[in-house]
């Protein structure tokens, strides 16, 4: 079927008044863009920039030709909003077909893409309902259709999963994903969801504060980020190089970083590099007598912000020196000072692992 | 039981009935008040129906009603639309609206009988300006406070602001604009009411008056009795117009 006509987006010095800065980007034709950041980092912000329905400074052109000055309802973007924004007043086939007919498109064209779509997104039964009578899931697959109906240059997804319960989330991801190769419409996904953008992106941008810190494949951003704050933000912390790897049985391998051996799990084979976040690392006063693996005795070398809400410790185990990050008040009631021996915790599911 | 359903609600009016036309035929009540029984009554409306004095009478309110309302909220509509959609209209129009609007109708009276005499015009008038000035300030207030998104991802759909407006905002304001419009249309009906016992010589109105210095209870009755059944039936109508325009609003 006819999906989205193949469009290579470019973003250049985009500004706005409240949040964005210089941000500069080029998503090709077909690709999907996974846009990640936290909440408040601008990134709703840019995908109004790219739909034209806010002010900016800078330009965005579509296939290398500006669109600066049109207006939102002539530059063609399939946009999900975050709340999806359906209208209330149309049932589910007069909502998707809503971009086509006040565009003038003959009926029997909008009867046959509407058919499709439905069809596309597996909502044929749902056709003649109110939006108010859908369940999350299937409201969100209406405004997908919704926004693919127009052939759009551009699909723009503003956290289309938020919301939805873990199973459907998971379901509606890769289906999302499939659907978007189908159609080679370029896409740009926003979330502040780490697994959802490193499953589904062929490229990932990390936004902070209006500022574009990083842009490359999920491979590239992952597994090396550019500074700390990317690096939190994707929670990859306390990266250590494993210098060798043994299989121990049941789908756990033990990894020796400098001399430390840590179990890790794992399904592949090869193991370079483990990271940990340092929200996942738990301090100890006494040996723990709950858990028996990666569990180690480490001196405290520094506490960082001793006085806001998480408290950072740099700890040294072994040759290793690891972040560690704990609630205030958690590590108020250690009552552990610089210099002090403790016993450090790494949680074993928490441990990425990267080849 | 489900059969009688749609008849359940003149049960309590037949026991009223009922209890109207034993205690008047007994005399049971007290002191020096004149109620006819029902059944005078009745015969008073037969009488009154098959003479067409009330028929004409009713027919001058009513027109006068119809096109004072039609025009007030016709007019009322759109200056909303302006409102809703233009805040410089919006800025202009809403001090001027809101001062004029908790005005009582009636209280327009004197003024406009000095000005436009008493003719046709008087109560049109009259009924134009109470349904004016509460429709204009309710279609406002429902194209305002349409959800901003859904006028954005039209926009991004491709509609022209003509487009959203008609095909968006106005469809989304409808259930607001028609609360406005079935409160007026009953407010219409108390307001001619009143201007015609006060000032003009014809319609209901000035019935209960002719009927009030003959001291006819049973034509004051009967005057009641249809005032009721008209202001129900203006509310029923625009309860079922909104009903069919705005399904998708459960309006029941």
């Amino acid at each position: 079927m006819g999906g989205g006509i193949l469009t290579k987006v470019e973003l250049r010095n985009i500004s706005n008044k409240y949040i964005l800065r210089d941000v500069n980007l080029t998503i090709d034709d077909g690709q999907l863009l996974v846009l990640l950041g936290p909440t408040g980092s601008g990134k709703t912000t840019l995908l109004n920039v790219i739909a034209g329905i806010i002010d900016y400074e800078g330009n965005v052109l579509f296939d290398g030709k500006s669109v600066d000055d049109k207006p939102a309802s002539k530059r063609g973007v399939g946009y999900v909003f975050q709340d999806l924004a359906l209208f209330p007043h149309l049932d589910v086939a007069s909502n998707i077909a809503y971009g086509m007919k006040v565009q003038k498109k003959p009926l029997s064209e909008i009867e046959k893409r509407v058919d499709e779509l439905l069809k596309l997104m597996k909502i044929e039964h749902l056709k003649n309902r109110y939006p108010r009578d859908l369940s999350g899931g299937e409201r969100q697959r209406v405004a997908l259709a919704r926004a693919l109906a127009i052939s759009p240059h551009i699909l723009l997804l503003d956290e289309p999963l938020n919301n939805l319960d873990p199973l459907t989330r998971r379901y509606l991801r890769a289906e999302i994903r499939q659907m978007q190769k189908q159609l080679k419409v370029t896409t740009i996904f926003v979330t502040h969801d780490v697994d959802e953008a490193e499953e589904i992106g062929d490229k990932v941008a990390v936004l902070i504060n209006g500022r574009l810190r990083q842009v490359g494949t999920p491979g590239e951003v992952f597994s090396s980020p550019v500074d700390d704050e990317v690096a939190d933000l994707i929670g990859l912390q306390n990266v250590l190089i494993c210098s060798s790897s043994r299989y121990i049985g049941g789908g756990l391998y033990e990894v020796d970083c400098k001399g430390t051996s840590i179990v890790v799990a794992c399904e592949g084979s090869t193991i370079s590099r483990i990271a940990i976040p340092a929200k996942e690392i738990y301090l100890y006063v006494d040996k723990p007598v709950s858990s028996k693996v990666n569990v180690y005795k480490g001196r405290i070398l520094e506490v960082l912000s001793p006085s806001s809400s998480v408290v950072k410790i740099r700890v040294k185990v072994g040759e290793n020196i690891l972040l560690v990050e704990l609630p205030k008040d958690l590590f108020d009631s250690l009552g552990l000072a610089v210099g002090e021996e403790a016993f450090v915790e790494l949680k074993l599911k928490s441990i990425r692992v990267y080849p | 039981m489900e059969r009688f359903k749609h008849i359940r609600g003149v049960i309590p009016l037949a026991v009223l009935v009922v209890l109207w036309e034993v205690v008047t035929r007994f005399n049971l009540i007290p002191g020096r008040f004149f109620l006819p029984p029902f059944t005078f009554v009745l015969q008073e409306f037969f009488h009154m129906t098959i003479s067409g004095l009330l028929l004409n009478h009713l027919l001058r309110s009513l027109i006068r009603v119809l096109v004072g309302f039609l025009a007030g909220s016709a007019l009322g509509i759109i200056v909303g639309i302006m409102m809703g959609c233009s805040k410089m209209m919006d800025e202009l129009l809403n001090p001027i609206i809101s001062f004029l609007y908790p005005i009582p109708a009636i209280g327009w009276l004197p003024l406009l009988m000095l000005w436009i005499g008493i003719g046709e015009a008087l109560p049109i008038t009259i009924i134009f300006i109470c349904s004016f000035f509460p429709v204009a300030y309710t279609t406002a207030t429902g194209i305002k406070s349409v959800d901003k998104k859904l006028i954005k991802a039209a926009e991004t759909l491709g509609a022209s602001p003509r487009t959203v407006l008609t095909t968006v905002i106005l469809p989304l304001a409808l259930p607001t604009i028609f609360t406005g419009l079935r409160l007026e249309a009953g407010m219409a009906w108390r307001v001619i009411i009143a201007a015609e016992m006060i000032a003009i010589p014809t319609g209901i109105g000035a019935l209960f008056m002719q009927a009030e210095s003959l001291i006819r209870i049973d034509i004051i009755i009967v005057c009641l009795v249809v005032l009721a059944i008209m202001s129900l039936s203006f509310e029923k109508v625009f309860r079922y117009l909104e009903s069919k325009l705005c399904r998708w609003a459960g309006a029941s």
